[in-house]
């Protein structure tokens, strides 16, 4: 075929939102982990209960940093292949280095988030897709984790285990770590000053760029950011499972990308919601529990987690369009 | 700003090459306090990059920028702004996923700390309530949900926002494009107010009208530099036009056949954009060249998808009877493949003609890339080379080989020629006549005047309609400008 030019596409205006539709896809995320609890409620009443939903929800907590991470970076529109590998090495280094020589385990915990804000700089300056140079990084981060820990082992450090393990009254501990993740990072990325400059970048570099704000800054930030949530969700891991292993957070570059997504992120335009990236992660780990009590065997539990997401996804899809038949 | 009484900025001699293209020829502008500038052109004259020169997002090649009487180094988008120098660009800038007053913040680093939401909020509101008068906009309200117009409205009252740093000077680069009239009067309005009180403003328009009523003096642009200048008193509207480039047209073939008649051979095209509203469309027979004229912008390359889609699928209003190759403007993204050959870059478009049994023959694809090499003149050692060891006009040649090498019947051209040097362009004008000779029929979407006297009839656009059609005898520059400036009820 010829040669067919996209710029008449690329200059349409950008669709008008109305009120009720922005409403209904910020409740979407909500919804969907509604009715996952919802559906363990009817399959199986007494999971749904403080001893049941600290079970459920404990390896949320990781998977929601991790989330938190990959959206920081989806905001300024790039994505984190590496982000799964990070947490292993994270967590290797914790269930190590961090316990028997804490100096070293900080210091290289901390390097790690300096080549998290490197490679910010790097993608912005050089002008490189971010995919390309964080698929690079998955592996260097796996090399590191299996360099450290050849084989399954280690133990986390005793600090890190107690606050894992620390027992809330009445609402069970992931449920108030996820809150607080969620409102720390909303009232920093949404509500801050600096918060609006940083999610501008992602909407319209250049009209950031033109009224005088550094976009290197911009994205050294973002990703010296994901690097520090990467460690945390390494940590908060390491915390309940007690032992390390090179391989523990591979899963967790596609669930985070799928958190934000489910959370109301977009891939392109710096829409993203910390709250709804929490909510995505904590469906996407419950999912997985309401698909144990239907008796799906585990071989299916990632196809069925796949479907989950393409259904929420036609849902905000639906939601898209008849709203802009309305207007 | 001492010494900002007379000129708030000055350009002694600036300079702009963009490859071999010159936007910007030696131009010299100044700005005095509290005064409207009216600055009008047609495309391509400048105005743009002259902007982008003063807001400091491009550099100048040679010349000095002289800003309240000093001469500034290393002028750049930060100086500018504290120096007091706002520009709303013609392409939107706001961030879209920010409400409007966190628009606001953007622009003003002083607001932040507790409570900067509602600053930023009332700021905002406070401008767009002086400015506009009943605008319904709420702070809180995300950009991407507002109208096209709102968002300019929003815009522009932001660029009057004043903090901390200084306000001299507003350049408003076509600031009513998506406003209705009763709006952009507000906005005029509002500038001859704040001009009032001592800021300065830079008006560009393409309605001339909004020019003559609301600038105290007018610079004319052409062909990267400054034409013309005077109170805007002294200017009317045929004055203007005749400034902007109609004087010297008017140049008709004699050779030429009786106006209005078009030819009898068989009709390849007929095609009306979707937004037309009156009966007319574009009609195009075997072997015509037709130009498809106006403002940039303005629906042609629109148009021209629709054709093109139009020969593969239904599209209603659309009928084309004729295969049809497609010649991208912007090269760079629609045009080449950057990783492949010249020769595989010229043949793509025939592929099933190069084919031998399930594969592409190298043979057929050799001979087709060299017919072409001799025909179009494609400077080249050697075919197999990559396509971006060429220069950006045998670039485009080899792009105009893919198209005429084809059995396509029908060609659509969508401003090709940009950043062409005219020794290829002269040399494809000559093809182009030829192959229309030979029965082709060419769509030709152009932002240069010029190149429409190569064309057999233009339609004119404006606002994504076709606004005129002109036969070759009735075309002059001066016309087409004429009816692309033509104030639309």
């Amino acid at each position: 075929m010829s040669s067919v030019s996209a710029s008449s596409a690329a200059r349409v205006p950008l669709n008008r939102f109305r009120v009720p539709r922005r409403f209904l896809r910020a409740a979407l995320p909500g919804l969907s982990l509604a009715l996952v609890i919802l559906g363990i409620g009817e399959l199986n009443p007494r999971a749904v209960s403080y001893f049941g939903l600290n079970l459920m929800l404990n390896l949320g907590i990781p998977v929601a940093l991790a989330t938190i991470a990959q959206m920081f970076v989806i905001t300024v529109n790039d994505l984190d292949l590496s982000i799964g590998t990070f947490v292993s090495f994270v967590g290797c280094v914790a269930a190590t280095w961090l316990r028997d020589a804490p100096l070293l385990g900080v210091a290289v915990l901390l390097g790690g988030i300096g080549v998290y804000a490197l490679l910010g700089a790097v993608i912005y300056l050089r002008n490189v897709p971010s995919i390309v140079v964080t698929l690079g990084m998955f592996f260097v981060w796996q090399g590191l984790a299996i360099l450290i820990l050849p084989k399954p082992g280690g133990k986390a450090p005793v600090w890190l285990h107690a606050l894992m393990n620390f027992r809330t009254p009445y609402v069970p501990f992931p449920i108030v770590a996820a809150l607080v993740i969620a409102l720390v990072v909303h009232a920093g990325l949404m509500r801050s000053s600096y918060g609006a400059i940083l999610r501008g970048s992602g909407g319209n570099p250049s009209a950031i760029g033109r009224a005088g704000w550094s976009l290197l800054k911009i994205k050294v930030t973002m990703f010296a950011l994901a690097g520090v949530f990467g460690v945390l969700s390494g940590l908060a891991l390491i915390g309940l499972t007690t032992s390390a292993d090179a391989n523990i957070g591979k899963g967790y570059t596609l669930l985070s990308i799928a958190g934000v997504i489910l959370g109301g992120g977009e891939f392109v335009g710096g829409r993203t919601s910390p709250i709804g990236a929490v909510i995505g992660a904590l469906t996407l780990t419950l999912a997985g529990s309401l698909l144990n009590f239907m008796r799906i065997s585990p071989d299916w539990q990632v196809g069925a987690q796949g479907a989950i997401l393409i259904i929420v996804l036609a849902a905000r899809a639906v939601i898209n369009q008849t709203g802009g038949r309305a207007s | 700003m001492p010494a900002a009484a007379a000129n708030i900025v000055r350009l002694d001699g600036v300079e702009k090459h963009f490859g071999a293209v010159r936007a910007l020829a030696k131009v010299d502008f100044s700005v005095d306090a509290g005064e409207c500038v009216g600055l009008v052109g047609h495309n391509g004259a400048g105005k743009s990059t002259l902007m982008h020169v003063l807001a400091g997002t491009l550099t100048p090649d040679r010349g000095q920028i002289i800003i309240g009487g000093e001469p500034r180094q290393g002028y750049a988008v930060e100086m500018a702004q504290k120096l007091g120098i706002r520009c709303v660009f013609q392409e939107l800038s706001l961030c879209p996923n920010l409400t409007v007053a966190e628009n606001a913040r953007v622009l003003h680093p002083t607001i932040t700390g507790w409570g900067w939401r509602r600053r930023a909020s009332r700021l905002i509101r406070g401008k767009l309530d002086e400015m506009f008068p009943g605008h319904g906009i709420v702070p809180d309200a995300l950009v991407g949900e507002l109208s096209i117009g709102k968002r300019q409205m929003v815009e522009v009252a932001r660029a009057f926002t004043v903090t901390k740093a200084p306000l001299h000077l507003v350049i408003l680069d076509e600031p009513t494009s998506s406003l209705d009239s009763h709006t952009a009067g507000q906005l005029l309005s509002y500038v001859r107010r704040v001009v009032a009180t001592g800021v300065s403003c830079i008006l560009i328009s393409h309605l001339l009208r909004e020019i003559l009523d609301y600038s105290d003096r007018i610079v004319v642009m052409r062909d990267g530099a400054a034409v013309a200048a005077g109170r805007a008193s002294e200017f009317d509207r045929d004055g203007l036009v005749t400034a902007m480039g109609g004087a010297a047209a008017g140049t008709v073939r004699p050779e030429e056949r009786a106006a209005g008649l078009r030819r009898t051979t068989p009709v390849r095209v007929r095609a009306r954009p979707a937004t037309q509203k009156d009966g007319r469309e574009l009609v195009a027979h075997e072997g015509e060249i037709i130009g498809l004229a106006g403002l940039a912008g303005h629906g042609q390359t629109e148009l021209l998808i629709r054709i093109f889609s139009g020969a593969s699928r239904r599209i209603p209003g659309v009928e084309v009877t004729a295969r049809v190759a497609l010649i991208a403007g912007d090269r760079q993204s629609d045009g080449i493949f950057p990783l492949w050959s010249i020769a595989e870059n010229i043949g793509v478009r025939s592929i099933a003609a190069l084919r031998k049994g399930l594969l592409i023959s190298p043979e057929l694809e050799k001979r087709l890339a060299e017919r072409w090499q001799k025909r179009i003149r494609i400077r080249t050692p050697d075919l197999r080379n990559n396509i971006l060891s060429l220069s950006g006009g045998n670039q485009q040649k080899a792009l105009f080989a893919r198209a005429l090498g084809s059995e396509a019947k029908l060609v659509l051209m969508d401003d090709p020629m940009r950043g062409v040097d005219i020794g290829t362009k002269l040399e494809v004008y000559d093809l182009i006549r030829a192959e229309a000779d030979g029965g082709r029929t060419f769509l030709w979407y152009t932002s240069e005047a010029d190149e429409l006297k190569n064309c057999d009839h233009v339609y004119v656009f404006r606002s994504g309609r076709i606004i005129a059609d002109l036969h070759r005898n009735e075309l002059s520059e001066e016309r087409v400008i004429q009816s692309s400036f033509e104030e639309v009820t």
